[in-house]
């Protein structure tokens, strides 16, 4: 090949191409090579770093859950037809997988209340910019009013993308947990191309969804409304008025909730659905059913309108094989919890959650973080420095919660403390839970005073 | 429409769209693919319509189809302001396959510059670059 091009080495070619100044000009300065039985040793070393859910009492979440992921799952998601394929651009070769999508985006669509699904996205934080992508192609404005109750890493992964598409992002604080109507209201004019909320929100509160979708579509003043976009617990929706019931437009989340283990944070897969209005701006694809030439059931890829094989150069979304395998977890756990399942686990989750608020803020120096409603997870503030009492904590085995403002950088979040509860956490756990954050927040007075 | 056409009335642009301008109406023109085009491209599943008013440059693309194969740019034959388009295409697509040079226009503009048309081809010089 150097001799086609006419260079005698790729030193040469490097020469020749690289200009001198990016050039690094001396050996990169990696360590030795290691043998094989070194590195096991060393990677085990690493590993046993980790702490895993099972060998403490988490009480982790702020976006990843540690729900209980049965046996089925694993083995489903284990064959591989599933495991393995690629995109399925064949579907006379691609039936299995195609059905599992139309299924996935079918369990969504229930879920949420809106008519379309796509076959799933990445992940929720992207999810969420994906939804303001779609807001600016289907009215060109520029601004994107986001609640401050949205998880902060995908407000940050939302500022990103929006700096990439030419839009600004505007936060609205809250008030006592939730979004500040008023500022929400104020925030809006006539350049807001979509306004977008979580529910329940990053602090655990559950918002009025009804009332701040009403109050976005009549704030700003534009010959249309802004977009709205409500970032969801799929997990909730058994209990929580599904986002299409109460004026919400285009439904986004985080799917690891539904039969997916927390695995170091990823991968996992985002949902995203949407009014019909919107089916040819969403990214990603549509699985949808039809009949073979026999008449005979049958799935194919029906829309993919943003993305690269049917765009070219143009491709606005990039989601092809995607998140398949892991939302096909997600739709095996909605399958194996059922219609009334979803509901149970979500009145359950509700009643221990409510229980687990009541006993840690009925001990000294820890209150409730806001008076709102919550369903999953809540937030306390502590009197004392979160990352000690942690550290107390764990010495009991017990991972309270995610230190808040470790997490948002906010300065209001200073001494606050996220604890999510799952079905996995029992209330005997949660009792203990409590014992041991009484003894840590009381030992670390007694600290901080000496 | 099964078979090729490339009607004589019409003036044709290589990218395959179709210009036709009525001689009662020198200042107007109305635009659509060509037969070749729509076969190329397909089933088309959509149109989407760019809106009144939009400024058109000759040779630049002032809309998109999408087929089930693929998204493809329409190029303006000649420049010019929208003054209509075919808002049929939105429930009706597939007209644009049964029916090119009919039902299946795309819009239709006011001409900035009508000596533009001189440099557009005739059916004749237009079938020749398609290779027979």
């Amino acid at each position: 090949m150097l001799a086609a091009i006419g260079v005698g080495s790729v030193q040469e070619l490097f020469d020749r191409q690289v200009p001198a100044g990016v050039r690094l000009g001396r050996a990169l300065q990696l360590p030795d090579g290691m043998g094989e039985q070194d590195v096991y040793a060393h990677l085990r070393e690493l590993a046993a770093r980790n702490t895993s859910a099972e060998d403490e009492l988490s009480f982790l979440g702020a976006g990843m859950y540690d729900h209980y992921v049965p046996a089925l799952i694993d083995m489903l998601m284990e064959r591989s037809e599933f495991l393995t394929p690629y995109t399925p651009y064949q579907p006379e070769i691609s039936q299995g997988g195609l059905q599992v999508m139309f299924e996935y985006q079918t369990a969504i669509c229930e879920l949420t209340g809106l008519p379309v699904s796509n076959a799933s996205v990445y992940e929720g934080p992207s999810a969420l910019a994906a939804a303001g992508y779609l807001a600016k192609l289907h009215n060109g404005r520029g601004r994107l009013v986001v609640s401050a109750g949205l998880h902060p890493h995908a407000i940050e992964t939302l500022r990103t993308y929006a700096h990439g598409y030419g839009m600004s992002v505007v936060e609205v604080p809250l008030a006592d947990g939730v979004t500040d109507v008023d500022a929400w209201t104020d925030a809006i004019d006539a350049d807001t191309s979509a306004a977008m909320f979580a529910q329940p929100n990053f602090y655990g509160a559950v918002e009025d969804a009804g009332a701040l979708s009403a109050a976005a579509k009549g704030a700003g003043g534009a010959d249309s409304p802004p977009v709205i976009v409500a970032s969801v617990d799929p997990i909730t929706l058994g209990v929580l008025e599904p986002p299409g019931e109460c004026g919400v437009d285009v439904a986004v989340g985080e799917g690891q909730p539904l039969g997916n283990r927390l695995d170091f944070g990823g991968p996992s897969f985002g949902l995203f659905a949407a009014r019909e209005e919107y089916l040819r701006r969403m990214p990603g694809r549509i699985a949808g059913e039809t009949v073979d030439v026999d008449g005979r059931r049958g799935f194919v890829l029906t829309l993919q309108t943003r993305e690269q094989h049917i765009r070219r150069e143009k491709a606005t979304s990039n989601i092809c094989t995607s998140q398949a395998l892991n939302a096909l977890g997600g739709v095996v756990y909605l399958a194996w919890l059922g219609r009334r399942g979803i509901v149970e686990l979500g009145e359950l989750l509700l009643a221990r959650t409510h229980y687990a608020r009541e006993r840690l803020t009925a001990l000294d120096g820890v209150h409730a973080m806001h008076s709102q409603p919550v369903i999953r997870e809540f937030a306390v503030r502590l009197d004392v420095d979160v990352a000690a009492v942690k550290s107390r904590c764990a010495r009991g085995g017990v991972n309270p919660g995610v230190d808040i403002h470790a997490l948002s950088g906010r300065e209001e979040d200073r001494g606050g403390m996220l604890i999510a509860i799952t079905e996995q956490r029992t209330r005997a756990d949660i009792d203990r839970l409590a014992d041991v954050v009484g003894a840590a927040v009381a030992a670390e007075r007694q600290a901080v005073a000496a | 429409m099964a078979e090729a056409s490339y009607p004589d009335e019409l003036l044709y642009h290589p990218e395959h769209d179709w210009a036709r301008i009525d001689p009662a109406q020198p200042g107007e023109a109305t635009l659509g693919i060509t037969w070749y085009a729509q076969d190329a491209l397909g089933e088309v599943v959509f149109f989407e319509a760019p809106p009144v008013g939009l400024t058109l440059s000759k040779d630049e693309p002032y809309a998109e189809v999408e087929s089930v194969k693929a998204v493809s740019d329409v190029v303006a034959p000649l420049s010019g302001e929208i003054v209509a388009v075919n808002e049929a295409l939105a429930d009706d697509p597939q007209a644009i396959n049964e029916d090119p040079y009919g039902e299946g226009w795309l819009v239709r503009i006011a001409l900035s510059d009508p000596a533009e048309r001189d440099a557009l081809l005739d059916a004749q010089a237009y079938s020749a670059t398609l290779g027979g």
